[in-house]
């Protein structure tokens, strides 16, 4: 039986979008895992934390691949369809960067050099607490569609977001030290090795500047 | 047998099986808001439609019931062949009743109202002659149509604003709640009852003066109020479920203010669309018993509470399973957007019983909900629903019209002419 009434409401992407978060979230979290396991030397349960984030991060896919075909066009909502999915992309995109990441480690077996170990296992620190921080801020999500977005829980919110964009920066400054700190050990390496590492530095600020840009957008959300 | 007993027969049994249409399907539509948030179990909202369909019809269902009767058809022209005007009358219910089966089979969103009132200006265009359709009439009615769910849709945007400003955006929400909430009951009472006693109950035979009116209406409001406020002011938050939703607690408060909207929802709908199977009925009825069409005679009051009545057992029927259908798909609207909906539908609706308009109480609620939306209060709406209930227009008024026509000439043509 179809009827106007039940059909005029069409699937929302609120829940869902919190629940995408929380398995990219998730997903990011393993990266301590994984370097703990590196730094152990421990190939083996490496390995299992790499099939963890890319299981995770396959999760993430699915789940945005069903917000993305459940995001009509014909959809009437309190905010943007565009913003939606930009959301959707950057949460998406904290899953994907993480698995870069794994796969640098695990695929090169590439142990991190120890001048810079302790350095890096608090840059992918401060990465996760950025994405958990997104996490934080994107749960909301509900009680902001619940207020119609102004008032208390906006201020709300916006507190968060700050905090977020405040981890962010914190991540930033650690990476440039972490490059610095790479450049003046880069002659003792081999130099491929050198390479891969400046490329997960990259790929693992990923994390936090897609948490920074889901801040952002949740700041267009609430704006218009 | 005499042909009056068979055309009142007749007229009775297409009556009470649109009225049991009406209750099977329609009321589905004007409960499954209050189900679909939980503000009231299925076995609550049959309880209160049933109830309430029934008092909306008796006694606010007059003026409508009289617009359908004698505000689409032009009788003076029919004075010496007044069996013309009861065969057009059947043809119309049993046309609107066929279609709207036809239509809930396939899952179109039809309206009854557009379906009796497409009927019976076919069947008198085409059976008695383009004169005999009070075109005026038509045309009010069909701006009715257009206005009721616009003015839905802005009062239910104005009223969740104030949900918004008043309530929701506040540091302690459950605290303004339990403030406020029992002032939006005393104006859904208020609104909904007054309306009733200026507008619905000269029908039955009851006149109270304006000053007394208002009199009546405000303490039917404060006493609903008062008591709604004594059940708000016992409900304590809920630690563990509030972690998860902040507003949890703030839901179950607007809940109570839902079953008070619920009950005018319920009132309003019986009030305007017990009319699309009564109307019809009463013309049938005052023609055959007085041998000549008689414009003044009043709707009895017996007929009334046969549509009521057509309408609870519908209800009873096949109106629960549709009702659970139906919330069950409506659950984003959560009790403080559903009240406010409800609230805005309603009171269009009551006040369009009281100026005689038959209008759709699903479309009026579907501009209500989208009123809502415009105010940043609905997750998501799909508005190819729009689009479907745009297209139902077009279609329901010619469809209602040609079955009329068909059915008109074949009643001409078999029963025996008084």
């Amino acid at each position: 039986m179809t009827n106007a009434l039940a059909n005029l409401f069409g699937s929302s992407p609120v829940r869902p979008l919190e629940k995408h978060i929380d398995i990219a979230c998730q997903c990011a979290e393993q990266l301590a895992d994984l370097v703990a396991a590196v730094g152990d030397d421990s190939w083996e349960a490496a390995a299992a934390v790499r099939d963890r984030i890319e299981a995770l991060e396959q999760q993430a896919d699915d789940v945005k691949q069903e917000i993305r075909l459940n995001l009509r066009r014909s959809l009437f909502m309190p905010v943007a369809r565009d913003d939606l999915l930009r959301l959707l992309h950057l949460q998406d995109a904290m899953a994907n960067r993480t698995r870069d990441a794994a796969r640098i480690l695990v695929g090169r077996r590439m142990a991190i050099p120890e001048p810079i170990a302790a350095q890096y296992s608090d840059f992918v620190t401060q990465n996760i607490a950025a994405a958990r921080q997104a996490r934080k801020a994107v749960q909301e999500l509900d009680e902001l569609f619940t207020v119609g977005f102004r008032g208390a829980e906006v201020d709300l919110v916006s507190g968060f977001i700050e905090e977020i964009a405040r981890i962010e920066q914190q991540a930033d400054d650690a990476q440039s030290a972490l490059r610095a700190a790479l450049f003046d050990i880069e002659s003792t390496l081999n130099p491929v090795d050198a390479v891969f590492l400046y490329e997960l530095i990259d790929e693992t600020w990923r994390i936090a500047e897609a948490a920074e840009g889901i801040g952002q957008c949740l700041e267009m959300l609430i704006a218009h | 047998m005499q042909p009056e007993i068979i055309y009142i027969a007749l007229a009775a049994i297409f009556g009470i099986f649109m009225a049991w249409g009406i209750g099977a399907n329609d009321v589905a539509n004007a409960m499954a808001t209050s189900v679909g948030s939980k503000a009231l179990t299925i076995r609550q909202a049959i309880l209160v439609a049933a109830i309430f369909e029934f008092l909306g019809a008796v006694l606010a269902g007059g003026a409508v019931t009289d617009t359908v009767r004698k505000g689409i058809v032009d009788t003076s022209e029919l004075s010496g062949t007044p069996e013309l005007l009861i065969f057009g009358m059947l043809a119309a219910l049993l046309a609107a009743g066929t279609w709207l089966l036809i239509a809930s089979r396939n899952g179109w969103p039809v309206s009854t109202t557009h379906s009796i009132v497409g009927a019976i200006v076919g069947f008198a265009a085409v059976g008695i002659g383009v004169d005999a359709v009070q075109w005026g009439g038509v045309g009010t009615i069909v701006m009715s149509w257009v206005a009721s769910p616009l003015t839905a849709g802005v009062i239910a945007f104005l009223v969740y604003l104030t949900v918004q400003k008043l309530i929701l955006a506040h540091e302690d929400p459950l605290d303004r709640a339990k403030r406020y909430v029992p002032v939006y009951m005393f104006f859904a009472a208020f609104t909904i009852t007054l309306v009733t006693i200026l507008k619905g109950l000269k029908h039955v035979g009851l006149n109270i003066g304006l000053r007394d009116s208002y009199m009546l209406a405000i303490a039917i409001a404060v006493a609903i109020a008062a008591v709604g406020a004594l059940v708000i002011r016992r409900i304590q938050p809920d630690p563990e479920a509030e972690r998860d939703q902040h507003f949890i607690t703030v839901e179950r408060v607007f809940g109570i203010l839902m079953i008070v909207t619920a009950c005018g929802m319920a009132f309003a709908h019986g009030s305007n669309d017990v009319a699309n199977a009564i109307g019809p009925l009463a013309a049938v009825i005052s023609t055959a018993q007085n041998g000549m069409i008689t414009a003044q005679s009043a709707v009895p009051p017996w007929v009334l509470l046969l549509g009521g009545a057509g309408i609870v057992v519908g209800l009873a029927t096949f109106g629960r399973h549709v009702i659970a259908t139906v919330g069950r798909k409506i659950t984003h609207l959560t009790p403080s957007r559903g009240f406010a909906a409800e609230l805005a539908a309603a009171t269009t609706i009551v006040i369009a019983s009281g100026t005689g308009m038959p209008v759709s109480t699903t479309h009026t609620l579907v501009g209500a909900v989208l009123g809502v939306g415009l105010a940043r209060g609905v997750e998501a709406i799909d508005l190819r629903v729009v689009g479907r209930i745009f297209l139902s227009w077009v279609v329901t008024i010619p469809a209602g019209a040609i079955l009329a026509i068909t059915f008109f000439f074949l009643f001409k043509a078999v029963l025996p002419a008084g």
